[in-house]
């Protein structure tokens, strides 16, 4: 993979109306990680779920109204918490650099 | 049963690979994991349509489940070692319905895939190619199967864990949040049922804690062990998982995974449902 994707990740076939998306990308130096796991933590910190970064480093969340947490994890590095406010209709982009 | 009879390590695995009478069987809930990388050697299950009937919803039948297997090159006397994404949970689901068939000899690997690639250990995409087998299953084992009947009648009467997020056991989400919400069924849990996250029986690895951490979090959430447990979760796989942890793990008598789950509840008319973060009475069951 040379270098990382500029942009979000598609939002085709998504009904953003009806959804409070979270997506973004993980990087180490600028190179997209598409090893990483992103966790979703809820407001009190308990896991909700979890997907693997693509090869592209992106990944996606269907959240509820409110506050979350982006827990990311990847071979040798230690792990990121990152906050992030979902809200339906709306996409939050999270860009998450190891 | 117990953790050293039913769990083996990465490295364990990794040592094995090549063992005779070893069967290494990925099973992810992205169908197309394997296809990106495995660990040498293992083959394939797809749970969409390997090991569920494609027209009524239900699992495959017995002898759906012998052709399966002697077609992927199981024998009976094989022992399976399950793994997959999502921190083992269809590999979970997979290890109870290799039990509910009677197969002797199965193991999950702690951690699953991602330990496995956290790990930085190797993947490959060569699939094997294994000789057919002539595999013969049990009847089911209905002793580890719970249908929506006796889920009703469990409610305020046996142990009920539910074991999905507390946003959707609250009803404030109608799936994992890695997939879309829209669904046809009522949100909420079934009353009485206790809601232990099963992400609580892991450490952030994916790998289980240890039996004295997961006997303190079920005895702290008031589980009454001399009681017969149903786990329920969205689709049964889940709770496939905490079913391993207090069947497999803690050797607990009596425990059903209802695999029917919130997407049979939570469609069915007239059972009782409970919203909001507590688990509400089992009067509703009998007004």
């Amino acid at each position: 993979m040379c270098g990382a994707t500029e942009g979000g990740l598609s939002l085709d076939g998504v009904n953003v109306a009806k959804e409070a998306v979270i997506q973004g990308q993980v990087t180490r130096d600028g190179e997209a990680v598409g090893s990483a796991y992103v966790r979703l933590l809820d407001r009190t910190g308990e896991f909700t779920a979890e997907v693997p970064t693509s090869a592209t480093g992106h990944f996606r969340f269907f959240a509820g109204e409110g506050q979350w947490t982006l827990r990311t994890l990847a071979p040798k590095a230690d792990p990121v918490d990152t906050p992030v406010k979902a809200a339906v209709g709306s996409v939050a982009e999270v860009a998450v650099a190891l | 049963m117990s953790r050293e009879s039913a769990l083996v390590s990465a490295q364990w695995v990794e040592d094995h690979l090549e063992t005779d009478g070893v069967v290494v069987v990925e099973v992810d809930e992205d169908t197309t994991s394997y296809d990106k990388g495995h660990l040498r050697g293992a083959i394939k299950l797809d749970w969409t349509t390997d090991l569920q009937d494609q027209v009524r919803r239900d699992f495959v039948n017995k002898e759906q489940f012998e052709a399966l297997l002697s077609e992927r090159g199981i024998a009976n006397d094989d022992t399976v070692v399950l793994y997959g994404g999502n921190n083992n949970w269809f590999a979970a689901y997979a290890y109870w319905y290799f039990t509910l068939y009677g197969h002797q000899s199965v193991k999950l690997m702690d951690g699953g895939r991602k330990k496995w690639e956290l790990d930085s250990r190797e993947l490959t995409d060569a699939v094997p190619t294994r000789e057919r087998t002539s595999y013969t299953a049990q009847e089911q084992d209905h002793s580890i199967r719970a249908f929506r009947d006796e889920t009703v009648a469990a409610i305020g009467v046996k142990n009920l864990i539910d074991v999905r997020s507390p946003d959707e056991y609250a009803g404030r989400l109608l799936a994992p949040a890695h997939l879309p919400q829209e669904q046809a069924q009522r949100a909420g849990h079934v009353p009485t049922s206790l809601n232990v996250p099963w992400s609580k029986n892991c450490n952030d690895d994916g790998t289980f804690k240890s039996d004295e951490d997961l006997t303190a979090l079920y005895a702290g959430v008031g589980l009454d062990d001399t009681k017969e447990t149903i786990a329920l979760c969205r689709i049964g796989e889940r709770s496939s998982l905490t079913w391993f942890v207090l069947k497999e793990l803690l050797g607990h008598q009596s425990v059903k995974n209802y695999d029917g789950s919130w997407t049979e509840y939570g469609s069915l008319v007239g059972v009782p449902v409970a919203l909001g973060d507590e688990p509400g009475s089992a009067d509703q069951v009998r007004a």
